[in-house]
């Protein structure tokens, strides 16, 4: 008998048909991964599950423990044994840990707060799960990957039956993703069902028991984990062969087109911790170079940094084609060909409630339209550019970019980007939570445009990615170069190594 | 697919529409009630008139608005650059033009000032702005020491009291007709310009008979009684300007933009600041000339003038679809809320509802209208 079942799940949104008679089955102690291209409908099914979309506005059963359950709202999942951990995150950044941990559930008598009570179970929790994290920090106080790790003590403290992890390593550290599936790996010993969305195939084979591939809102199938390999998923999840998802190419690099020199950025928090230390390098015309490090290595702060946009202290040399200039703002480093697809693109790249043509001119404007006066026309031919470029699936330049999937949004971000005309283009993390169909079409794009002479510096947390895509890597540890590698030595063992600081 | 495309532009046709349906209502009722009082041009004129003040106050607004800042304090600056505009007219003699830039000037300053405390201090608008409807109450009553100071030039209280000529409504009536037709034979031209299609010459014309029959109504009523009224010249010209700005300039998109992700704005190379503090020093002008008007047609300057204008200016914004988060609004819709609300008062006048009774309808009318807004949106 499974711990959940659910049968033939229909969900419909207007015009379009999310869920087309899913059926999903999870066992006691059981990873099970879900797995698909963005817009599969995996979260759509996780809702379903978790009452966000109740009863009524689906067709189909959910059984737990061989009953039928019909939630009307999370409260109930959650009655019933269903803890969900959503990809973003639900904290309260201005609370401590324990009050997020008990929020709406506070140990109290006549509406009088137990503190103690509150504190002491929060530490017991945190020291179940072996975190070390005080329950009387500010949340917002914690980096992110800690943030998530209080997420899924909050979790567990409801005492969830079956748990529902999307996307939960995103923003995670190495050793944090160790820590989150020794929890993990304790709580199946313990019984517990575990529903997995990720699309880090790496970790889905690495934990998972059984995986089940969903496909434009249909189940195509599933299999034990054993039964599969990472190619098989990718062709399940994209409905063709793939073969390589990175795309074989050979150019040569002209000069070189930016240089930076002893870039040194400190801490916004603390104005005396360096977050990178005296980091020099170059990139050439045609060249890609990859910046690999973990989380907290100060690749963003980098960037940033170069760009004019480091809200903190920082100090360095920059060069652009030889000459030295002098990048004080984001508009200088424009000018001087710089451009920069930002990390978090709804929270850096987008303006969600616009569309798609004003947020791909925005930053090209003043070369597009003229300094002082806009023109429509003008820019919705520009915006026609890299719109079938990049192949945006959208009906026109005119659609609100927030209704795009996320593949097509950081599309529309590397538009705005081109149409800057750019000489260098910083991409980091271009591929965050896009689907597979969406991550090949931008390594296609990266490819071509360094065939075209632009230089790109590249930073991304997986490590396929860099060393699938860039000439030259060049690895960070806590703010200090400890690696460079060309193409051909660079291999997974050697950049980690040095991304850990064992060089 | 093709029906998200179709539904987003009809939103924000629809929302003018309804706004322009709610306001026709309202003018239906108040003459039914009236007794056909209030669809008269004597009126509509005054109307006109009563409107301007809070209206060239709320185009400025808006564009803070947008830019997801707020200006509490426009109330006391009006206050203020009167009096200014009052003594330099009376007791220093300055003499009209003098005066009339030195209320500018110092609706400018203010804005920099605030506008400065806000950008580049960091200081919350909504705090530094507080602050200046305190403060800048305070000065007026400080340089009026407390009393009505009266202006009994005749030239000065034309800003707020006389009328343009009929001949000189229709000229103005033929540079709007000639701009609109030249407006709409460059958008067809643009489209052959830019090789997307062949230019619709009859199509684009077509499209502009709506406004061209507006405009000569607008001066045939106007006209039908003394003519169009100062303030409601002045009021259009700073409309216009607004809408310019917003809809056709790298500035109004940059407003836009940082209202809408400001983070996302600086990154795309957006000197956040400068156009922060460019909005609030356009918002001072506007009030500014709001100042202007408002002295010259009550014929003096007074330590309350102005008092609760800052809530009719956003309030005004507001009922045309701006948020408050910033981002979303329209000059247009600015303009039309001013208009609801001054026809509110207007009408609530002539059939003498009591004064007590006119704040809770207003009040009412306010949260209601953003609530069937916000009901709308999460509708669709």
């Amino acid at each position: 008998m499974p711990l959940l079942e659910m049968k033939d799940i229909v969900k419909e949104f207007p015009g379009v048909r999310a869920l087309d008679g899913v059926s999903f089955t999870l066992e006691a102690g059981e990873f099970h991964s879900l797995v698909g291209e963005n817009g599969a409908g995996k979260s759509t099914l996780m809702k379903v599950l978790s009452g966000v979309y109740p009863q009524g506005t689906y067709e189909g059963d959910i059984l737990i423990d061989d009953e039928v359950h019909q939630f009307r709202g999370i409260r109930d999942s959650e009655n019933a044994g269903v803890a969900i951990i959503f990809q973003e995150l639900s904290l309260v950044k201005e609370l401590t840990v324990g009050e997020n941990i008990f929020l709406g559930k506070e140990p109290s008598s006549f509406g009088v707060i137990n503190w103690s009570e509150l504190y002491h179970r929060t530490a017991k929790l945190l020291r179940d799960l072996n975190l070390d994290i005080d329950p009387r920090v500010q949340v917002g106080n914690l980096g992110i990957g800690q943030q998530q790790l209080v997420e899924i003590a909050k979790a567990l403290s409801k005492e969830a039956k079956i748990l529902v992890l999307d996307e939960p390593t995103a923003a995670l550290t190495e050793s944090e993703v160790e820590t989150l599936f020794a929890i993990l790996r304790d709580l199946k010993a313990r019984g517990v069902g575990m529903v997995y969305i990720s699309h880090k195939l790496n970790e889905v084979f690495e934990m998972s028991d059984r995986i089940t591939v969903l496909r434009d809102g249909k189940t195509i199938g599933t299999h034990n984990a054993a039964d599969l390999t990472k190619e098989k998923v990718i062709e399940l999840m994209v409905g063709r062969s793939v073969g390589n998802i990175f795309p074989e190419c050979h150019h040569g690099f002209g000069e070189r087109v930016l240089e930076v020199k002893n870039l040194t950025a400190y801490s916004i928090d603390a104005a005396n911790k360096k977050v990178v230390d005296h980091v020099s390098f170059h990139v050439r015309k045609g060249e890609v170079l990859g910046i690999a490090g973990l989380m907290g290595a100060g690749r963003t702060e980098l960037l940033m940094s170069i760009f004019g946009a480091w809200p903190g202290k920082y100090s360095r040399e920059v060069f652009v084609e030889g000459r030295t200039v002098n990048l004080d703002s984001p508009a200088a480093a424009i000018r001087e060909g710089i451009g920069f697809v930002t990390e978090d693109r709804k929270r850096f790249g987008l303006i969600l409630d616009q569309t798609i043509l004003d947020n791909m001119t925005l930053a090209g404007l003043k070369r597009i339209s003229g300094s002082f006066l806009t023109n429509r026309t003008r820019e919705t031919i520009a915006a026609n550019g890299p719109m079938k470029s990049l192949r945006v699936k959208a009906n026109s330049p005119l659609t609100v970019a927030g209704t795009l999937s996320g593949g097509n949004q950081q599309k529309v971000v590397l538009g705005k980007w081109l149409l800057t005309n750019p000489k260098v283009l910083f991409l980091d993390e271009p591929t965050r939570g896009i689907d597979v169909g969406a991550k090949q079409e931008i390594y296609a794009e990266i490819n071509k445009l360094a065939e075209q002479g632009l230089a790109i510096v590249l930073v991304s947390s997986e490590l396929p990615e860099v060393l699938g895509l860039s000439d030259r890597v060049m690895v960070l540890h806590e703010g200090r170069v400890t690696g460079e590698f060309v193409r051909s030595e660079a291999t997974p063992e050697k950049v980690m190594a040095a991304a850990t600081g064992n060089h | 697919m093709a029906e998200t495309k179709e539904s987003k532009i009809s939103t924000t046709a629809l929302r003018a529409y309804v706004m322009i349906g709610v306001l026709a209502l309202i003018w239906a009722y108040f003459h039914w009630a009236t007794g056909s009082i209030f669809m008269t041009p004597t009126n509509l004129s005054n109307l006109a008139t009563q409107m301007s003040v809070t209206a060239i106050i709320a185009v400025g607004m808006l564009m803070v608005i947008v830019s997801g800042n707020i200006d509490l304090s426009v109330g006391s600056v009006l206050g203020f650059a009167g009096g200014i505009a009052a003594l330099s007219m009376t007791t220093y003699e300055f003499g009209l033009v003098p005066s009339i830039v030195f209320a500018v000037v110092v609706g400018i300053l203010i804005g920099l000032f605030q506008g400065a405390l806000t950008a580049y201090l960091s200081i919350p608008a909504f705090i530094v702005t507080l602050g200046g409807l305190l403060a800048w109450r305070g000065a007026v009553k400080w340089l009026l020491g407390g009393y009505t100071v009266p202006v009994s030039d005749d030239t000065f209280k034309a800003i707020g009291n006389e009328y343009i000529l009929p001949a000189g409504g229709w000229i103005i009536a033929a540079i709007a007709i000639g701009f609109i037709l030249f407006m709409a034979y460059r958008n067809a031209r643009s489209v052959k310009d830019y090789g997307l299609g062949e230019a619709n010459y009859g199509g684009e014309m077509v499209k502009a008979i709506i406004p061209i029959v507006g405009v000569i109504a607008f001066i045939w009523v106007m006209n039908s009684y003394r003519g169009i009224p100062v303030p409601v010249i002045i009021l259009l010209g700073v409309a216009l300007f607004g809408a310019f700005l917003t809809n056709s300039t790298t500035f109004g998109r940059y407003l836009y933009a940082i209202g809408g992700n400001a983070d996302a704005a600086r990154l795309s190379g957006i000197n956040n600041k400068l156009q922060v503090l460019k909005v609030y020093a356009l918002l001072g002008a506007f009030t500014g000339i709001a100042a202007l008007i408002f002295t010259a047609r009550v014929g003096s300057a007074a330590p309350d003038a102005g008092v609760l204008k800052e809530l009719d200016a956003i309030a005004a914004c507001v009922i045309g679809g701006a948020s408050l988060m910033g981002g979303r609004g329209t000059v247009f819709g600015a303009c039309i809320g001013a208009l609801i609300m001054a026809s509110l008062d207007n009408g609530m006048s002539l059939l003498n509802v009591r004064d007590f009774m006119q704040d809770i309808i207003k009040g009412s009318i306010l949260v209601i209208a953003v609530g069937l807004d916000m009901f709308g949106r999460r509708g669709s």
